[in-house]
């Protein structure tokens, strides 16, 4: 009798809506009905709204269904999986929602078990490493450099570039620090990383350290993302276990360490300063730049500091080569941009796609409108400081230099619908309030801008004043964006002023919609 | 890793001091462990609310002295980070996610919803210290909102009904352990 293999996904967003009853549930019921069944347990698909998606291997492919919870089970048992139960979606391969996208960072996310070095490599994990290691450190810098990538953290900034500072860097001690601590609103593209295909992050960073000269790394990732720790500890123990890490990567008498540090619930701690003190063990208070952390960051040597993306998008380079990865994406922004789509949204979830898809395809095409099924108001794109873009604008393009043409940021990629019962002005508050909340305290212009921007808000809402306060509200909005020293106090009017300018109605004013835009 | 479970309920001295012996040991462990250059400080930190389920102010002082660090560079580490308690927790921490994506969902409805079927406010617990209810922004479940945990596992696609569905499961084990336990304190070291 052959082995029934069935796939279970084990990201926290499928864990969150009950897949761990799901596998239980199935073993349970093979053993009852005497089949001969493996469960095992992939990382997700990134098709969230069917989580939790049940994967049946057959000679045609993994046949998918979903959402399945635990009380489904006994009847797919009864209707042996086939694909006349109401819960079958197909082979998952041929989902339109995956099959049209582009995936390169996440190829192997949803495929390979996230806790298997074998399955890994397997599926063509540390060919770019093995490549590197065969390569002059200027060279590796050189390919990420032609490859065009920017750092996918928020700031856009050319990865290459950034490497290159800190391989010239003198000295022979330097840091590879990842950025995990993804704090934003709507996105989860780091969490899928990391959870769900931990060696490629591992693989990403033992590839900086070799072409920089850093023999050490650390990963800093949020406290509120136990399982992302759990699954990035079982693959660096595996990969040292394996040779992949050590005082000899591979045999190349090269030195990388890797170690994961736990935020504690900070946001402003993903700025990359306040990073680096919160890993020296003090308070995550930003650093003024210069210097920049590439000349002096963690414990004062120099430090390459990127995001999961950033980083885990470089074995895929290395491998494939820089022209590869380069021929996807538009203008400047080369590649793919691994989108995440959340809040009042349908078919919510990882979307990678090559830059220039517009808004509107994500909301629509692959969104399917809106969860409520009501008509979508506006969107947040780029996390808490990211500006909301009314319908107008959701024909642009996902291009930095596009948003940043319309006074908007991409940031992390994270989107975040809003139906027609979205309140601007309350959003607008929260925006203020988060910022008060999150502060890390060293200016002014954010520490106080944002409690009184607060208040102010507040008295627009009750109508004390209203026009005379809407004023006030630019003016502080103003101060913050050119005093504040790092982009937490500088970015906060953009949720604001966009709510304020395109949503005028929700702050008791005339629409004035058309001409503000 | 020696672990110790300690009771919201330990009131007498007696299992006061039992408690902070058992944190003592955990502190001693973490710092044999992991030294004494300050970039340990958070581990150490964790190591201890992991064990202890919070950091006892009265043990801030050996902290220091093992960091050589002042009082009040470890007290405003302390106090920055919202992660760090400084008293114990309520047996059961429920935290709801108030971002954005969770708005659009309706997370303010269902953190009302939780004060209600509680009867205890955001940053509160209930009377009897069993339940306590915090705020927390993103847990990246967006795509699946609204979110929250409890006691860190985490919860998704939460309507009222399965939250009143899962405060009756916390409450069903909570049935069963205190059937199977008599005792208030449990210490494993
Ligand atoms: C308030 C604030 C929060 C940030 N949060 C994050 C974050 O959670 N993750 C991240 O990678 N970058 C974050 N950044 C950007 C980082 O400062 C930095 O630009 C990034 O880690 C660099 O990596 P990259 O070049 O690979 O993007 C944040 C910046 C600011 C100002
Ligand atoms: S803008 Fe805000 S978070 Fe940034 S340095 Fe100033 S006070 Fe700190
Ligand atoms: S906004 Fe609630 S989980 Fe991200």
């Amino acid at each position: 009798m052959t082995t029934m293999q069935i796939y279970v996904p084990c990201d926290s967003a499928a864990l969150a809506v009950g897949a761990d009853e799901v596998a239980a549930a199935i073993a349970a019921e093979a053993l009852q009905r005497g089949l001969d069944i493996r469960v095992l347990r992939n990382g997700t698909r990134g098709l969230l709204w069917l989580e939790t998606l049940v994967e049946v291997e057959t000679p045609a492919g993994r046949f998918g269904f979903g959402p399945v919870e635990a009380a489904d089970v006994p009847a797919l048992f009864d209707a042996a999986w086939s694909p006349g139960h109401p819960l079958a979606l197909g082979l998952v391969a041929e989902i339109p929602y995956l099959a049209r996208q582009q995936r390169l960072t996440f190829a192997r996310v949803g495929i390979t078990e996230p806790r298997s070095l074998a399955d890994y490599i397997a599926h063509d994990g540390y060919r770019g490493l093995r490549k590197a290691l065969d390569m002059a450190p200027a060279a590796i810098v050189a390919e990420v450099t032609a490859s065009g990538l920017r750092g996918r953290g928020g700031a856009a900034f050319p990865t290459g570039i950034k490497w290159n500072t800190v391989l010239k860097a003198p000295g022979s001690e330097k840091y590879i620090v990842c950025n995990a601590d993804e704090g934003d609103s709507g996105t989860f593209a780091d969490r899928i990383i990391m959870e769900s295909d931990p060696f490629v992050l591992v693989e990403g960073m033992t590839i900086a350290g070799i072409a920089v000269g850093a023999a050490r790394g650390y990963i800093y990732v949020r406290s509120e993302y136990p399982h992302a720790i759990a699954r990035l500890e079982t693959a660096i123990a595996l990969a040292r276990h394996h040779g992949y890490l050590g005082t000899n990567v591979l045999g190349s008498g090269r030195a990388f360490e890797l170690e994961v540090r736990k935020g504690a619930g900070a946001y402003i701690c993903g700025e990359e300063t306040a990073l680096l003190e919160s890993v020296e063990g003090k308070r995550g208070i930003v650093r003024a730049k210069p210097p920049l952390p590439a000349l002096a960051g963690l414990f004062g040597k120099p430090t390459v500091i990127n995001n999961v993306l950033s980083l885990a998008t470089v074995p895929i380079i290395l491998d494939k080569g820089a022209a590869y990865y380069q021929d996807y994406g538009m203008g400047r922004s080369r590649g793919t941009l691994p989108v995440q789509l959340a809040g009042n949204i349908r078919h919510g979830g990882l979307i990678e796609l090559a830059f220039g898809v517009t808004l509107r395809e994500i909301l629509y095409d692959y969104g399917g409108g809106s969860a409520s099924g009501r008509p979508i108001k506006a969107v947040q794109v780029g996390g808490p400081l990211g500006a909301y873009l009314p319908e107008s604008q959701w024909d642009t393009p996902l291009d930095y230099e596009a948003f940043a043409g319309l006074w908007a940021v991409l940031g992390h990629g994270g989107i975040v619908v809003h139906d027609d019962r979205a309140d601007m002005a309350k959003l607008a508050r929260y925006a203020m309030e988060f910022c008060a909340i999150e502060s890390c305290g060293k200016c002014t212009p954010c520490r106080i801008g944002s409690t009184r921007g607060v208040e102010v808000i507040d008295k627009i809402r009750e109508g004390t004043q209203r026009t005379q306060h809407v004023v006030l509200l630019r003016d502080l909005c103003d101060t913050m964006l050119n005093g504040s020293l790092c982009a937490m106090g500088g970015m906060t009017p953009y949720p604001v002023l966009s709510a304020l300018n395109h949503f005028p109605e929700d702050f008791g004013q005339a629409d004035t919609s058309q001409h503000a835009a | 890793m020696p672990t110790a479970t300690v009771s919201p309920a330990a009131v007498s001295p007696v299992v006061a001091a039992a408690a902070l012996a058992a944190i003592d040991g955990i502190l001693a462990d973490l710092f044999a462990r992991l030294g004494d250059r300050q970039d340990q400080l958070l581990p150490v930190l964790h190591g201890l609310q992991e064990g202890a389920g919070y950091i006892p102010p009265e043990r801030v002082p050996e902290i220091a002295r093992h960091f050589n660090l002042s009082l009040a560079e470890v007290h405003g580490v302390i106090t920055f980070y919202h992660y760090f308690r400084s008293e114990p927790p309520p047996r059961c921490v429920i935290q709801v996610c108030r971002a954005e994506a969770c708005q659009s969902m309706g997370a303010d409805q269902l953190l009302e919803h939780a004060q209600a079927a509680l009867g205890c406010g955001l940053h509160g617990h209930t009377a009897d210290g069993a339940f306590g209810l915090e705020p927390v922004y993103c847990l990246g479940q967006c795509a699946s909102a609204p979110a929250l945990t409890i006691n860190e596992a985490v919860f998704a696609r939460v309507s009222p009904a399965r939250f009143d569905a899962l405060i009756a499961g916390v409450l069903a084990d909570d049935a069963r352990t205190s059937a199977m336990q008599a005792s208030s304190v449990e210490v494993t070291v």
